[in-house]
């Protein structure tokens, strides 16, 4: 569809499309919206490395395509290691990489193949300094193979891998915080996003193309699939998450934090109302709902910390 | 330009390393294992005193992320290298198959090295014989010389069919062995290497390409079938390079399986790798002890010279497989292989299999002796006394 010049010119969010319908997501997918953010950002001069996660089948299968860009789809736990190789191939061979001009390679990963089984290969890729954007969507567990656990998976959550029960057996650990492991490599940037965020997203994904080195992004996006949702509430449940502060947005560039909040006055909401409308947290009790509040009230107090005396 | 040898005392390392720089190779991703390790110093030598141009040089984690930054340059369209052993290549293993499978002319040069536990770091060729199935093509190097010489053909017959290959040496016996190589002028390698041209890139954006999408039922086996097609074409191609490389440089790489003596042979010693030497040189000195014997070297394992050792085989009584390898359960790796190759033809030599070497065994002229005396009496009696002789075992 055409869009008209004087529209296109008040559009805050690129109008171009480089991801087409017909595309093979569940209903209310948030990782299909963010792929899509992301071709808007960097339009189709982009190189894009995907693993073993749900973008492999919403990319579609051979000979189809669902993205008007260059994809290599890659193995489970490699991301990190193949977009540190095309880079390499591109510079051996003289092209620009990243800036406003130069190719994009981007590494577009699930949460259990970039915290679980591809968290070295991003160690080495952040470590070594690649010219490339490494984009984790975090669906807080294995969502393509069958709703598994991974450990971006919450306190209190059901998973087919802690399904409750009358034992009570849900997920016991914290969701790790991959983003910390990420800066703890001092890379030049890293910042979290939510699809319920576009600008916020589109402006971060602008800001890694011009950072030189490798950049990070930990994107938030609700899986009504696995997380036993309405499909049409994938949007605010990713805007409760940032508004319980239970998903804060932040950004960390050359040793400072900045926290992105949509109202920096508000206190954050209660963390049930993140909860609701998932059928994954039911099973929890009032006990946990308190423990998960803790987790979320003292990891805030944290950043917010970070950004009082690095900001 | 006429063909006027360098000739360099170097170790097979520092000969896969040279090679890799004479082909221009533009990116090298690696990570240091023994006994490998001196090959990608080497490679870090050349850019640091400014010997090599247009070479990304990639330190990495891991070598199963060795692998996948290899594949994501050679699917960029870059010329890649990459070196391991043994713990290294098994665990590159599951990327082995992503080469192969998204056809990327990778190459490595693998030293051959026993697995662990117990640990070890000397000869044994388990480990490259263990991804026989991965869609690799497999080159043996007798000495430093083929080290350097299959480095540069490797990549030659990889590009020409689009599939990864192996460039295999032994630990020690030649990485670390120092020895005299005859180098090419790189006016030269630069006529018998072009720059490579990939099947595809990802750097047209006009026309985007997603590889290795899903491949339903309905495709995959396609898929399949055609890398069998590649293996298949690459026999010819080896030949062609390998004599081209003859014409050239007066080094004849033509046979697969290279014979020696075996013109008038009663029977033949049969194997791969460094361990082929010392079987020449017992050759020729069981030959002045009246033996009738030959030697057949196994240059590539990948893809199996199979109409070679039907030749071979249809004129000798007796074939000696010297397996430094093993395969659980079974018995040597290539006596299996040649044993398999052999089935639906005319051509039925007794077949004996030796396991030797393994582990960085020590094995001599004397060992060839011993196996020789053995072959002579199995093939006068005209039967088998083991069909798998364990031959070093302490009893």
């Amino acid at each position: 569809m055409e869009i008209p010049e004087n529209v296109r010119k008040r559009l805050s969010i690129p109008a171009d499309e480089h991801f087409y319908a017909g595309h093979t997501a569940c209903q209310g997918c948030g990782a299909s919206l963010g792929l899509r953010y992301v071709l808007k950002a960097y339009g189709k001069k982009t190189i894009f490395a995907i693993p073993a996660c749900c973008s492999t089948i919403i990319a579609g299968p051979w000979p189809y395509s669902a993205l008007d860009a260059n994809l290599f789809h890659t193995a489970f736990e490699t991301t990190g290691a193949v977009i540190g190789g095309i880079e390499a191939a591109l510079k051996a061979k003289g092209y620009k990489v990243k800036g406003e001009d130069g190719i994009m390679v981007v590494g577009w990963a699930g949460d259990g193949g970039t915290a679980d089984i591809g968290l070295q290969a991003l160690s080495g890729f952040l470590e070594r300094g690649h010219d490339a954007v490494y984009i984790m969507y975090d669906n807080e567990a294995y969502m393509n193979t069958g709703i598994q656990r991974s450990s971006s998976t919450p306190y209190g959550a059901w998973t087919t891998n802690t399904p409750g029960g009358k034992m009570h057996f849900l997920e016991k650990r914290n969701k790790k915080k991959v983003i910390d492991i990420v800066i703890a490599h001092e890379v030049p940037y890293a910042a979290t996003a939510s699809i319920a965020y576009p600008e916020d997203f589109i402006r971060k994904l602008k800001k890694a193309q011009k950072i030189p080195g490798p950049s990070f992004i930990q994107l938030f996006a609700p899986c009504p699939t696995g997380w036993r949702s309405p499909t049409d509430k994938s949007i605010e449940l990713a805007r409760l998450a940032v508004q319980t502060a239970y998903f804060p947005l932040f950004e960390y560039e050359n040793g400072k934090y900045k926290i992105n909040m949509p109202s920096t006055k508000k206190e954050p909401k209660p963390i049930e109302e993140f909860l609701k409308y998932q059928g994954r947290f039911k099973y929890m009790t009032k006990e946990d709902i308190e423990r998960l509040q803790e987790w979320v009230n003292r990891e805030w107090e944290k950043l917010k910390k970070l950004a009082e005396v690095f900001g | 330009m006429e063909y006027k040898p360098i000739r360099k005392v170097v170790s097979g390392n520092y000969a896969a390393a040279y090679a890799v720089k004479h082909a221009r190779v533009e990116v090298v991703a690696a990570y240091p294992i023994t006994p490998q390790t001196s090959i990608i110093e080497k490679i870090a030598e050349f850019l640091a005193n400014g010997e090599v141009e247009n070479l990304e040089y990639v330190p990495v984690e891991s070598e199963h992320s060795a692998m996948a930054a290899c594949i994501g340059a050679s699917a960029a369209g870059a010329r890649v290298f990459t070196a391991t052993s043994a713990q290294g290549l098994a665990l590159m293993h599951e990327m082995l198959h992503w080469a192969s499978g998204a056809r990327l002319p990778v190459v490595m040069v693998d030293v051959n090295r026993a697995m662990a536990p117990p640990w070890s770091v000397w000869d044994d060729q388990t480990d490259s014989l263990a991804q026989r199935d991965t869609g690799w093509m497999q080159f043996y190097a007798e000495n430093n010389q083929e080290v350097y010489d299959g480095v540069l053909m490797a990549f030659k017959v990889a590009e020409t069919v689009n599939l990864p290959a192996m460039v295999v040496e032994s630990a020690f016996i030649l990485s670390h062995t120092y020895d005299v190589v005859e180098m090419i002028p790189q006016e030269l390698v630069d006529e018998f290497l072009p720059p490579r041209k990939p099947l595809y890139t990802l750097t047209d954006f006009d026309n985007p390409i997603a590889v290795g999408a899903l491949g339903t039922p309905a495709d995959y086996y396609e898929f399949r079938y055609k890398i069998q097609k590649a293996m298949e074409k690459a026999k010819e191609v080896i030949r062609d390079v390998g004599k081209e490389f003859g014409e050239k440089f007066g080094r004849d790489y033509s046979q697969m399986i290279e014979l020696y003596r075996t013109e008038d042979a009663d029977f033949v010693f049969m194997g791969m790798g460094s361990l082929m030497g010392t079987v020449k040189q017992a050759v020729d000195v069981l030959r002045e002890e009246g033996y009738k014997v030959g030697a057949a070297k196994v240059r590539w394992f990948r893809p199996f010279p199979k109409e070679e050792l039907y030749e071979l085989a249809k004129n000798v009584e007796g074939i000696a497989v010297l397996d430094r390898n093993y395969s659980f359960g079974m018995e040597g790796i290539l006596f299996t292989e040649a044993k398999g190759a052999l089935y639906n033809t005319k051509a039925k030599p007794l077949m004996k299999n030796y396991i030797v070497g393994l582990g960085g065994r020590d094995f001599t002229v004397s060992d060839v002796r011993k196996i020789a005396e053995n072959m002579k009496a199995i093939i006068e009696k005209g039967e088998l006394d083991v069909e798998v002789d364990w031959y070093h075992l302490k009893r």
